[in-house]
């Protein structure tokens, strides 16, 4: 009797646990392959790591990468965060071609972007001439790298911060105005607040977007190197020995980070 | 106090139109409407959250048409009491006294106070989120009038509560309107509720302010068929007036002649009678003041506490089960229906 009834728990169950089965399939696959990369290196090549770890060019390059890539969650951020808002609180005319226009990057290959952010941003165009006038030149330098890099990662940022607003009732903006809040008042005490854990992962996702580019910066800015493209550089010049060291390097300083954030956050929240 | 002229305004899908009343100072007024009927706009719009197309709002004498919400001062409570769920009980409250920027001790004071009188003194330190809907519509009370409004506006404020729960924040809204007497537009869905709070209701349909009236006028004289079957009278009967005697109209329906107070005199007319004021019996009730018509019983349904008992002449009373019993009222029984005169409202058609 109770054979069967486990037995029809377990039909019961069936599809759920062969989903479980054909799931855990993929995420074996990701884990696989940034696993075995990463205890090959740890256990066949230690000295190779902390030989990367060393190099200032290695270090410098890591650093820059973290940077520029701070720099375009900041600037996405400030220039995102109202775009999110009034995209969440108003229904306007070609409202959905703004929405697609924000989700452009993610479906334009990277090496187009580049290639489109070049071609705008060069000293020859107009617009890069204007910028280049003020001192601020795009071409293998920091500004390209960050141009580059706000362009792919502002999809993330825009669409974590708009669901957040979403998710947050009007009505308390409303009854924040009854009790005399300005509308600038009861976005900054009451709308904001209930929102930064959005904003926040929604920054967090854009910076680790950033950090990932290569296609994009490898054609604006080839130098100064950021990580992905001195990886590359290592890769075309030394093989998978001269490269995978500071990739397995990348990788783990980004969980730390990662990690970082995610405990942070949570610890804020409890706080809170 | 507050007065709305000819207020209308388009939505995308819904319109106010032409919406008009005045509420005096201290007066409880009700807006009493079937779901979907603009009842939450309109207390959006005298909040100031929408600037309505055309028409006037003023108050006190002064237009507000175009002043902002926050210049207002008119207190709202929503349905869902929209408290700020990062700010304890204390903060939400506060909230207003501090948008004023008055003296800390003075914010003290006056959170204090209006919270020991709401009884929520207890409850300073929680998060919204742990309370319990009535404790919650008690911090929405307090946080709305403690910056001492104007006009305190209530969108729905016992509909989301179980019924015992509303039953007892009825009567504090009443204490609570007593005490401190500010003037409160309130709309609901809810006839109860309507008649044990208002002074006065106005009956939105679609839209539109179809009647202002007291409360007792709105539910025996309604002044549409729709507001009629609204508010509950359910037995309408058509018929024509064939005289009035001194007060007193005749009615023919075809099958029975029907003697309604009325100042009518001639036409075609939907005579409403409430089924509670219908009493059965196996005898005819022979008075001049009364009508007494026979009938067969059709069917017999409960209604909460009540039964409801339907006749082939087109009428349905509300009886006990103790008078079901005791009269032995059964389907296919003959009885008669009688109601006072007193008791009818004719409404032309």
């Amino acid at each position: 009797m109770a054979t069967k009834k486990a037995l029809t728990g377990v039909k019961r169950h069936s599809l759920s646990l062969i989903f479980l089965f054909v799931g855990s399939l993929l995420i074996l696959f990701t884990m696989l392959t940034l696993f075995n990369m990463i205890f090959r290196q740890l256990v066949f090549d230690t000295g190779g790591l902390l030989e990367a770890a060393a190099d200032p060019e290695v270090i410098e390059s890591i650093v820059l990468t973290l940077y520029c890539s701070f720099l375009a969650t900041l600037i996405g951020a400030i220039l995102g965060t109202p775009l999110a808002y009034v995209l969440a609180r108003h229904d306007f005319l070609g409202k959905t071609v703004v929405e697609s226009v924000i989700d452009l990057p993610v479906v334009i290959p990277h090496s187009v972007a580049g290639i489109a952010l070049y071609a705008l941003f060069m000293s020859r165009s107009p617009v890069g001439g204007a910028f280049s006038s003020i001192g601020v030149v795009f071409e293998d330098s920091m500004w390209g790298i960050v141009v580059a890099m706000l362009f792919v990662s502002t999809p993330f940022y825009v669409n974590a911060a708009r669901e957040g607003f979403q998710s947050i009732n009007p009505r308390l903006e409303r009854v924040a105005r009854t009790l005399g809040a300005s509308h600038w008042k009861s976005f900054y005490k009451i709308t904001l607040p209930l929102t930064v854990r959005h904003l926040f992962s929604g920054a967090v996702m854009a910076w680790a977007r950033g950090i990932s580019e290569f296609g994009a910066v490898v054609i604006i800015a080839y130098y100064p190197m950021i990580a992905p493209v001195l990886i590359f550089h290592k890769y075309t010049t030394h093989g998978l020995a001269g490269s995978q060291p500071i990739a397995v390097l990348l990788i783990l300083i980004c969980i730390g980070v990662f990690i970082l954030l995610r405990v942070s956050s949570k610890y804020w929240e409890k706080k809170k | 106090m507050i007065t709305l002229k000819n207020v209308s305004h388009e939505w995308d899908d819904f319109s106010l139109k032409n919406v008009s009343f005045n509420v005096n100072k201290g007066e409880h007024f009700i807006i009493l409407g079937p779901t979907a009927a603009g009842k939450t706009l309109i207390l959006e719009t005298i909040a100031g959250f929408y600037v309505p197309r055309k028409g006037k709002i003023l108050l006190n004498g002064k237009e507000i048409t175009h002043t902002p919400p926050e210049k207002r001062n008119i207190g709202f409570v929503y349905q869902d009491y929209s408290l700020f769920p990062h700010m304890n009980v204390k903060e939400n409250v506060a909230f207003g006294l501090k948008m004023q920027k008055l003296p800390k001790r003075e914010i003290e004071t006056k959170v204090q106070d209006i919270m020991d009188s709401m009884g929520i003194s207890y409850l300073e330190n929680r998060l919204p989120s742990t309370l319990s809907g009535g404790e919650q519509q008690r911090v929405a009370l307090a946080r709305s009038l403690v910056i001492d409004p104007e006009i305190l506006l209530l969108d729905e404020p016992l509909s989301s509560l179980d019924p015992r729960t509303r039953e007892t924040l009825r009567d504090e809204l009443k204490r609570i309107h007593e005490m401190k007497g500010t003037t409160t537009i309130h709309v609901t869905h809810d006839q109860d509720e309507a008649l044990a709070l208002a002074d006065r209701i106005g009956v939105i349909m679609d839209g539109e302010l179809v009647q202002v009236d007291e409360p007792y006028r709105v539910f025996n004289e309604p002044v549409t068929e729709e507001i009629a079957t609204f508010v509950g009278v359910e037995n309408v009967i058509e018929g024509k007036i064939n005289s009035n005697q001194e007060g007193v109209a005749l009615v023919e329906t075809g099958n029975y002649t029907i003697r309604a107070l009325s100042k009518l005199t001639e036409g075609e007319v939907n005579v409403f009678i409430r089924p509670e004021n219908i009493i059965l019996s196996k005898v005819r009730l022979e008075s001049s003041a009364r009508n007494s018509i026979s009938g067969k019983i059709s069917r017999i349904s409960q209604f909460g506490a009540t039964f409801r008992v339907y006749m082939d002449n087109g009428l349905s009373a509300l009886v006990t089960k103790h008078a079901i019993e005791e009269l032995g009222l059964k389907v296919g029984e003959n009885v008669y229906a009688s109601f006072k005169a007193t008791a009818i409202h004719l409404i032309k058609r």
